[in-house]
Parts: structure tokens; C-alpha cells; sequence
């Protein structure tokens, strides 16, 4: 029985890599100033979507909410196997919170299904940018399916069963559960396979029409609209005929109630950013040598600290 | 959507796990109390399971003034669906202005189920609480008492406050191991709610064939002195002198994540954003460097020893005692001056 599953994934500053730079004077997050990566999680949940597909046949969907520079991940899905991939870009939905974004991505998912019914959405179990890993059961609860978190393993999948195994932060679990669901994919979920070569090769031409007209704009800048449209057209269609058309959806495209996206559909605000200070007050520097520590010592025992 | 009510109760929904009370919602009654005090309201906790009278009265001591004891042999052990509906009925039915969940595997989990179903706003792992005014821009509608819910965002770099506004109740999740528990009252009266909620087979959607509990190797939550390493320490048998100076103090060894995945010890000993949060009285960094995530998971530590080669490693920013030296010298000088104590 073949199954299709939808991957949703994230394309995420890598807050590994944060330096001074990224952090401006007024504590905010110099986005740019940070290398944009494919959420390391969600990587897992392609590769065990992937292997899923493998094992019992089907279709793999790769959903990807953001700017248009968001294709860098979907790109980066197809060539390591993924068949299909939709990038969700609109304004509209900046400063989506949360339970907004989980909103867009069910309506895209209900979209998707209405072309080819959808059995399993996996995800990774949260984006390093903010760690909430709210979006997932979210995103389960507004398609009233269930969910299953922290999913290092799928066991079988065999009629409209599947079987898992989670890691439930005090021990495992190996539970059983109907399909549609969703399943939340942990970094012990199986490891991501690296993209084919021969894959890199057919997709490095794939783009979304944003891209195409970022292209256009920049190699024909004397071009009247009309005529830059008219080429970002031809070109459109010219990558689709290959199948190297990345679609490309709006809140409109997915049929969205623009009442729940974005900032008007975002019950949290953020009232307040700050950079985090070293505070450490009371600092004392004390030589490696016998004396100076032996006295460091006796002051935690005299303070209580150690003892 | 529920209609927000400005008077509502202060919650905490307490996580039982197969019989045990989690201590993270012990500590959130104590900043519960605190937000409920201050609001003028009152403090209530749930909890959920196949038989709880007895977590109930736990809960009255640590500061709940009425607990909603849910018992149903469908919620004896954890699984989404028939716990969201406990609770989404109990809060469609109370109207509490804030519900605090821990930000346990179980709490998140469950916290966003139940958020998505009221459409209310809910914020994960918050390390603070308060009570605050806010001043929505574009409208200049001022809001008062709002519960102010602090985390750290973008790998622990920044700290952003959010505020939900409108669309109650204001829900969190809250770390575990950074709000200080209080001491049981036992001579605490409060009230105890015992009921059992409608449920049946359909709600519990998943089966759970197997449920393995693997005990944590180290209680580092517990620990009043942690002895941490971290790259700098260098290899496995280097990690055995910081086992020996947390046995010359009576503590727990912890580490950084970059020791942790160099496979010189097991990851039950990560301290930091993705591994535990401790407030020890000390703690003592070796060869940790203290990137920001690290950092997050320990910094509340009343003293801090940093042990670096490196004088401008970040750590030496948040300790209290900084030594620039080699572990292997400073090490066995530290062990010796503790056993000639007295």
C-alpha cells in the first residue's frame, strides 16, 4: 500500500553560529548577519519520510513556510529525494506566532489533500530559532488528527495502522495509531541521507516563480513590468515542462480566513527583546597555585557553598 | 475561542507520570502563588489520573487553594488526546485568566493541543513570570495586569518578553529546575475537587504496547554541588579528576554538550539549553567555555568556579572565582584543599 506522506520543514538562522555580529545595539537578531540552514531536525523527519516511501511505496510533499530564499530547503529535500515540493510564501503571513503558522500549514495541508488524500505529516520536533515545538501538535490539533511527538523510530506502517517508537524524555514508548496523523521527529530519528549526485545535477535548475522574478528583475532591469513579466512567464513554464517548477502558494491559494494569519491572527505579541548580559558580579581571578586555592576553598566552606 | 475573564483564577496543570508527582508543577505553585497574590485571585491546580486524591493533598501543601482532581482509568497513563479534552473542558468551563503547564515533554506536548483548540496564545519555556502593564502599539489600547511571560529565544541570545493581550487564557510553559519550590505547608486547608470526566475509548485514539521507564543516570536537579566539564577537559580520563573532586564535595559530575557528544560521558549529564537547568549553590565549570547555551542551563548557580586555559573564555563573564589553569594542576589542588578542611 502506497502512503503520502508531507514533510514540513524550516528554513532557520543558525543560532549555533551566533557571533557578536548578529546581535545589534538595540539586542535585536541580525538575521542576515547568520547563515540560513535546513532546521536540523527537520532533516530527520524528510529521511524518515523518505525511508517510509522507500519501504512501502507512495509520494513525499515537502512543505516549506517563508521568504522566497525558503526554496534553499526545498531544494535541498528534492535532491535528497523528496517528489514534490511547495514553497508557502506571503506577506500576510509575517509575524505569524505559533498558532497562526499552524493554521497556514493546515490549510495548506487540506490543500494538498485535496489533490491526493494525505496519510502522515511528519516534522521535526521544533526550529532551533525558537524552540517552542508548539507548531507540530498544533498544526495536528487544527486537522484533527493525532499527533505522536518525539517519534525516533516508525516500526511498520501497515494498512491504516502505524506503529512508533518515542522517546518520551524519561524513557521510550512504543505506541500504535491510526492514520492521517502527525509524528514530530526527534535528532534521534534515523540519520539524514546526504543529497545524490545525480539528483543535485536534475535539481540545481528548480526555482519558485519569486525567484524567477528576482532573476528577471536583476539580469533586465531596463525591461518595462510587462516585459519582465512576460519572462519570468516563459521562463515559469519552460522550468514546469521539465518539472523543475517549485510551486509557489499564497494564504490565497490555500483558501486561508486572513483573520488567522499573520499579526491579526497571532495572540501573543512580542512586548520586549533583550540581549542577554554576562552579569557575573563579584568577579574574582585567583592564581593556579596551592595557597590562592586553598583560600578560594575556604571561603565556599565558610560561606556555606560547599558542605 | 473562550471570552477572556479578567477575574479568572491563577492554574497550574501538575504532570503525574504513572503515579509520581512532577516537581515541576510543585514549582510553579510557588510563582503561582505569587501571580495569584497579586492578581487577588485564587490558585488552583489540576491534576490528572487513574487515582490522584493523594498528589491532591500534596498539591493543597505546596500552595493550591482548590485542586480539580481528575480520575479515569483512561488518563492512568499519558497520551494526548484524552488529557487535551480534560482540560479543554475544565477551562472552557472556569475561565481561568493564566495556566501554567511545565515545559516537560508531557506539558509540551499536551499545552499546544490544547491552545490550538481555544485559539489561545501560549508561550513555551518560560524561565519567568510576572505581572506587568502593556500598551498595545497601533491601537495605544493599554492593557493592565498582564502576565508577562519571559524565555529566551534565537539558541538562548536574546531574552523576549511576550504578552497575550486578548485572546485568554494567557497559557506557558515553564522550564523545570528554574522556579524555586517552596517548602510543604502541611497544615494547608484548601479545596478538593474530586471528579471523573467523561471519557471513553474513542478519546484514547493511540495504544501504547510498550512503556519503558529508563531511570536518568545522575539527579543533577538534586544536586547542591555540580563539578561540570566540557571540551577543554580533553578526553575520558581526564573526566575521571572531576569525578573525583565532586566526590571530595559530595556532588554530581554535569557536562556541556560538547563533551557529551565527544563521548566522554553520557548525555544524562548535559547541562544546558538542551539538557537540564540546575540552580546548585556551586558550580564548578572545567574547560567549558560557555557558549550561551550552556550558560542558559546554569548560570542561576549561587557561585560559580570557572577552570579555563583560555583567560577570555565567556564563562570567566558569569563566574564568581575564575582560575586560568590547567584541570590536571588546579584539579587535585582543589581536592586537597577540601580534605584538609577544618
Amino acid at each position: 500500500m502506497a502512503y503520502h506522506l508531507v514533510v514540513l520543514v524550516k528554513q532557520v538562522p543558525d543560532t549555533k553560529r551566533i557571533t557578536g555580529e548578529a546581535m545589534r545595539e538595540d539586542g535585536t537578531v541580525n538575521r542576515a548577519a547568520l547563515p540560513a540552514i535546513f532546521n536540523p531536525e527537520d532533516l530527520h523527519a524528510l529521511e524518515l519520510a523518505l525511508e517510509l516511501r522507500d519501504r512501502y511505496g507512495g509520494r513525499v510533499t515537502v512543505i516549506s513556510m517563508g521568504p522566497p530564499q525558503a526554496c534553499e530547503v526545498l531544494r535541498d529535500s528534492l535532491e535528497r529525494g523528496a517528489d514534490d515540493a511547495i514553497l508557502l510564501t506571503d506577506r500576510r503571513a509575517a509575524a505569524s506566532d505559533t498558532l497562526a503558522t499552524s493554521y497556514i500549514l493546515s490549510c495548506a495541508i487540506r490543500t494538498v489533500a485535496r489533490q491526493t488524500p494525505v496519510d502522515l505529516v511528519l516534522c521535526g520536533r521544533q526550529a532551533i530559532d525558537g524552540d517552542t515545538a508548539q507548531v507540530p501538535p498544533q498544526t495536528a490539533e487544527k486537522l484533527g488528527w493525532p499527533q505522536i511527538t518525539y517519534v525516533e523510530s516508525v516500526e511498520e506502517v501497515a494498512g491504516r495502522r502505524l506503529r512508533a517508537k518515542r522517546n518520551t524524555g524519561a524513557g521510550w514508548e512504543r505506541v500504535e495509531g491510526p492514520l492521517p496523523c502527525l509524528v514530530t521527529v526527534t535528532d534521534g530519528g534515523p540519520h539524514p541521507r546526504p543529497a545524490s549526485a545525480k539528483r543535485i545535477m536534475a535539481v540545481k535548475r528548480a526555482r519558485c516563480r519569486a525567484e524567477i522574478a528576482q532573476a528577471v528583475a536583476a539580469e533586465m532591469p531596463a525591461a518595462t513590468p510587462e516585459a519582465q513579466k512576460a519572462e519570468v512567464e516563459k521562463r515559469a513554464a519552460a522550468l514546469q515542462a521539465r518539472g523543475f517548477l517549485i510551486k509557489q502558494w499564497t494564504l490565497d491559494d490555500i483558501q486561508a480566513d486572513l483573520a488567522w494569519c499573520g499579526r491579526d491572527g497571532s495572540p501573543t505579541k512580542v512586548k520586549r527583546i533583550q540581549s542577554v548580559i554576562l552579569k557575573g558580579s563579584g568577579f574574582k581571578k585567583i592564581e593556579a597555585t596551592g595557597d590562592a586555592i586553598a583560600t578560594m576553598v575556604h571561603e565556599l566552606i565558610e560561606d556555606h557553598t560547599i558542605g | 475561542m473562550i471570552e477572556a475573564n479578567r477575574q479568572g483564577d491563577v492554574w497550574v496543570v501538575a504532570e503525574q507520570n504513572d503515579g509520581e508527582l512532577h516537581d515541576v508543577g510543585l514549582e510553579l505553585l510557588s510563582k503561582g502563588r505569587k501571580l495569584a497574590t497579586e492578581l487577588g485571585v485564587h490558585l488552583t491546580a489540576v491534576v490528572m489520573g487513574a487515582k490522584v486524591d493523594a498528589h491532591a493533598k500534596k498539591l493543597v501543601q505546596y500552595g493550591a487553594d482548590r485542586v480539580l482532581a481528575a480520575e479515569h482509568e483512561l488518563l492512568a497513563h499519558y497520551q494526548t488526546q484524552p488529557f487535551a479534552k480534560v482540560v479543554i473542558g475544565l477551562l472552557a468551563q472556569h475561565r481561568p485568566q493564566i495556566v501554567l503547564f511545565g515545559a516537560t515533554p508531557v506539558g509540551r506536548d499536551l499545552a499546544p493541543r490544547v491552545a490550538s483548540a481555544l485559539r489561545a496564545g501560549l508561550t513555551a519555556d518560560c524561565t519567568d513570570l510576572d505581572i506587568g502593564e502593556h500598551t498595545e502599539p497601533g491601537s495605544n489600547h493599554k492593557y493592565e495586569k498582564l502576565l508577562y511571560q519571559i524565555r529566551p529565544a534565537f539558541g538562548g541570545n536574546i531574552i523576549a518578553t511576550i504578552v497575550n493581550p486578548e485572546r485568554w487564557p494567557q497559557m506557558a510553559t515553564v522550564r523545570e529546575g528554574v522556579m524555586p519550590m517552596l517548602e510543604p505547608d502541611t497544615s494547608r486547608r484548601g479545596e478538593i475537587v474530586l471528579m471523573r470526566p467523561e471519557l471513553t475509548a474513542e478519546d484514547a485514539v493511540l495504544n501504547v504496547l510498550e512503556s519503558v521507564h529508563a531511570e536518568k543516570r545522575v539527579n543533577l536537579k538534586g544536586s547542591r554541588t555540580i563539578v561540570a566539564g566540557g571540551a577543554g577537559v580533553g578526553s575520558k580520563e581526564n573526566f575521571r579528576l572531576l569525578w573525583d573532586l565532586a566526590n571530595a564535595m559530595g556532588g554530581a559530575v554535569g557536562a556541556s554538550r560538547a563533551a557529551v557528544d565527544s563521548g566522554w560521558i553520557h548525555k544524562d549529564h548535559q547541562v544546558g539549553q538542551t539538557g537540564v537547568t540546575v540552580r546548585p549553590a556551586l558550580y564548578v565549570a572545567v574547560g567549558i567555555s560557555g557558549a550561551v547555551q550552556h550558560r542558559a542551563g546554569m548560570s542561576e548557580a549561587k557561585k560559580i568556579v570557572a577552570i579555563n586555559t583560555d583567560p577570555n573564555a565567556p564563562i570567566f563573564g558569569v563566574a564568581h572565582y575564575g582560575i586560568v589553569g590547567d584541570l590536571n594542576r588546579v584539579i587535585p589542588m582543589m581536592i586537597d584543599a577540601i580534605k584538609k578542611r577544618v
